[in-house]
């Protein structure tokens, strides 16, 4: 399972992650390196841009999204712990730079390139059981750029259900929108708190102690709203699960 | 044209989320619509649905494309049926030529069947400042009629209303008992009508389609006061926008396999109509005038502009209502003018003008519910970022509405972005600031942060880490790979 040593695979870890929730890189370094992944971390990777692009400001976000295309011209793939910030590499910058002598070639390479965690695993490397053990009672939540901009649907639920000892609960209207959508919950945070407490109250229905998502953004807002109304279900990136070992050891087959 | 509210978008939508009985009727219609529709779909097969969303998209490029060519192929073929065209340049135009045939014709009462155009309009109000009595006769719209309401969806006009107020509005207006029975209600709403039917002279209908090659007028109903209206009175007046021109009856099959479906989930509406001209000479009934109004109001301006035309595809189904997060939380009438939803959010801005409605590109998640339940598969989140682009960077004053702070902001951000050594040194500064405010990894509910109080409000928000991953990175794990 262990790559091709000239094979590239870098990380584009997301602000959030990196800022506010490091664990899930390195979380998503570990069941990587698990399964033979050569990975490395261009260490000056910021911002994809996409805030900026969804509030309006496209050219702003075209010199961030450049400053990514140079960044990872040389990786053979770009892995990605969010369906959100992978669709802006891989769906909207194609959008941002059509047209563009320079930029436009560039961008259409790296889209080719870029796969959001979960469907790295699966598509790429061909793993649906990552040897991972978590018990607990879990819900799913997919994040709506993984689903319609990445149309990555089934991937995060294989690798789920095969992980030893999750139990793994279907959420009621998965697929509706959590109401974080980034700038809007900031912009007009009574409407996205009427759609938190909807998919809260959907979460807290499936019975689930565990809320998983492939999306920190969303399990911030949600989970913020959940840790604000004093419920006690934890939220944990998808990765978080992935790498999860029995406590006695070895259990680990990557 | 109808008055335009849509300023007052955010104040709107926080009364409607206040509003414990607009609440409960968007969740029990909204729900049922979505369910019908998957169901009429699964009944089909996805694979036959997404054929035809295709193939009606195809229609609706080609069309669009020649509009010049069909709209002159419809001229000519309603005139050959004897009925009259007539072009309107914007909502008076359009309103002056309806009152010019009602006036000329002493026209006292007029039926209505549903007409969204007729609402963008504001056709009541200007035929009633001519003394026309004008009874809308589609239950949906009777009913807001009577309480001086505007339609709060684009096929369930009074969706915003329980049975309950229903009832108490009948009770009130019409002076019939309370009852919680809605057959009870539409059997009064029919016995009211009845009389108007009977002694309207002039009938006013919308259009769902117009076929070109047939010069047809093609409305679809529940409930057959489409067909009442269209049939019943001496003239009849079709009003609707000159995009819902479709080149042939084949073309319309695909449509009516869609839009029911889409709607309500229905394989066909009770009643489709096809009206092609007046009464003919061997024909028992009929209007003896047909005059069909086609409206502009903005429309060639969506139709010149290449990123934003595919809103005129729009078959106005209301499905992306429906499926619609922020349309289940906040209904209709927040939206502030005649189209709401995910579609209104283009077709509003693009209509009363981009400034005047700042707030409705904005007011999406951009979760993209919208673009795939849609029958023609409007691209509606890119429209929406792309209205959004023009508010933050557009050339022209008309659209630009970005504020001096949130330019500065933008680029600042972008600035601390492209520099990873001021941003590292901003993240200390902000975890050394955080420190005093902050107890295990959340910051104290009680902090007010600039910007997203309002969010922490209701959230907890977490802390910047002790350690970035990019630091983790260098620490530990680089080494190891």
């Amino acid at each position: 399972m262990t790559q091709p040593a000239e094979v590239h695979t870098s990380l584009f870890v997301t602000c959030i992650v990196d800022q506010l929730y490091p664990q899930v890189g390195v979380s998503v370094v570990n069941v990587l390196r698990r399964h033979g992944v050569k990975l490395d971390f261009p260490s000056d990777q910021t911002c994809c841009g996409q805030p900026l692009f969804n509030s309006g400001y496209t050219q702003l976000a075209r010199q961030l999204g450049k400053r990514v295309i140079d960044s990872f011209s040389l990786s053979d793939y770009v892995v990605v712990p969010s369906g959100s910030c992978a669709a802006m590499l891989k769906v909207f910058y194609r959008e941002l730079f059509s047209g563009d002598p320079d930029y436009g070639e560039k961008a259409e390479q790296l889209a080719g390139k870029v796969f959001e965690f979960s469907e790295f695993l699966v598509k790429v490397l061909g793993i649906e059981d990552a040897g991972a053990c978590f018990p607990a009672t879990a819900t799913y939540h997919s994040s709506c750029h993984l689903l319609r901009e990445m149309e990555v649907r089934q991937e995060p639920l294989l690798l789920l259900e095969k992980v030893e000892g999750l139990e793994l609960r279907p959420l009621p209207q998965a697929e509706t929108c959590c109401g974080f959508g980034g700038t809007f919950s900031v912009k007009y945070p009574h409407i996205s708190e009427g759609m938190m407490e909807d998919k809260i109250a959907n979460v807290l229905a499936t019975g689930a102690d565990t809320l998983i998502s492939c999306d920190m953004s969303c399990l911030m807002h949600i989970g913020g709203g959940m840790s604000r109304q004093g419920q006690p279900v934890r939220v944990r990136h998808i990765a978080e699960i992935l790498e999860g070992q029995e406590e006695t050891g070895g259990a680990g087959n990557g | 044209m109808a008055d335009v509210k849509t300023r007052d978008f955010i104040a709107a939508s926080g009364a409607a989320m206040e509003d414990v009985n607009l609440r409960r009727a968007l969740r029990q219609v909204g729900g049922g619509f979505n369910e019908a529709r998957l169901d009429a779909i699964e009944e089909v097969s996805w694979e036959a649905w997404e054929e035809w969303r295709e193939e009606a998209r195809r229609i609706k490029i080609h069309t669009l494309d020649h509009l010049d060519h069909y709209l002159e192929m419809l001229y000519e073929q309603v005139t050959k049926a004897g009925g009259q065209v007539h072009f309107a340049r914007d909502a008076e135009q359009a309103n002056a030529i309806v009152s010019e045939i009602a006036q000329s014709r002493g026209v006292k009462i007029a039926t209505k069947s549903k007409s969204m155009v007729s609402e963008e309009l504001d056709l009541n109000r200007t035929l009633e400042a001519i003394g026309v009595d004008v009874y809308e006769t589609d239950l949906g719209e009777y009913i807001i009629q009577l309480a001086e309401e505007t339609p709060s969806h684009l096929v369930a006009p009074a969706l915003h209303k329980t049975k309950e107020q229903v009832s108490e509005l009948f009770h009130e207006k019409l002076g019939v008992p309370l009852t919680d029975d809605i057959e009870e209600m539409a059997r009064v709403a029919r016995e009211t009508l009845r009389s108007k039917f009977l002694s309207a002279d002039l009938g006013i209908s919308g259009a769902n389609f117009l076929v070109a090659e047939t010069g047809s007028l093609v409305i679809i109903t529940n409930e057959g006061n489409g067909r009442l209206c269209t049939s019943a009175p001496r003239i009849h007046i079709g009003i609707t926008g000159m995009e819902k021109v479709i080149p042939s009856l084949q073309d319309l099959s695909i449509f009516l396999r869609l839009l029911p479906r889409s709607a309500t989930g229905q394989r066909l509406t009770s009643y489709v109509s096809m009206v092609t001209g007046p009464r003919r000479s061997e024909d028992e009934d009929g209007p003896e005038e047909f005059h069909l109004v086609l409206v502009d109001n903005g429309r060639s301006r969506l139709l010149a502009d290449p990123d934003l035309r595919e809103a005129l595809y729009c078959i106005r189904c209301g499905a992306c209502l429906n499926i619609c997060p922020v349309y289940g939380k906040i209904g209709g009438h927040a939206y502030g003018w005649v189209y709401p939803g995910p579609i209104g959010a283009i077709v509003s801005p693009t209509l009363v003008g981009l400034k005047e409605a700042k707030d409705l590109p904005h007011a999406s998640s951009l979760c993209g519910a919208c673009r795939e339940v849609c029958p023609i598969k409007i691209n509606i989140p890119r429209m929406l970022l792309h209205l959004r682009h023009r508010l933050a960077e557009s050339p022209s004053d008309t659209e630009n509405s970005s504020t001096l702070t949130e330019r500065q902001a933008a680029r600042g951000y972008t600035w601390l972005m492209s520099n990873p050594a001021a941003l590292s040194a901003a993240g200390s500064v902000a975890k050394l600031v955080q420190k005093p405010f902050s107890s295990e990894g959340k910051i104290d509910k009680r902090v007010s942060l600039p910007l997203v109080s309002r969010w922490t409000a209701a959230r907890d928000m977490p802390t910047l880490a002790g350690r970035s991953f990019r630091q983790i990175w260098a620490d530990e794990l680089e080494s190891e790979s």
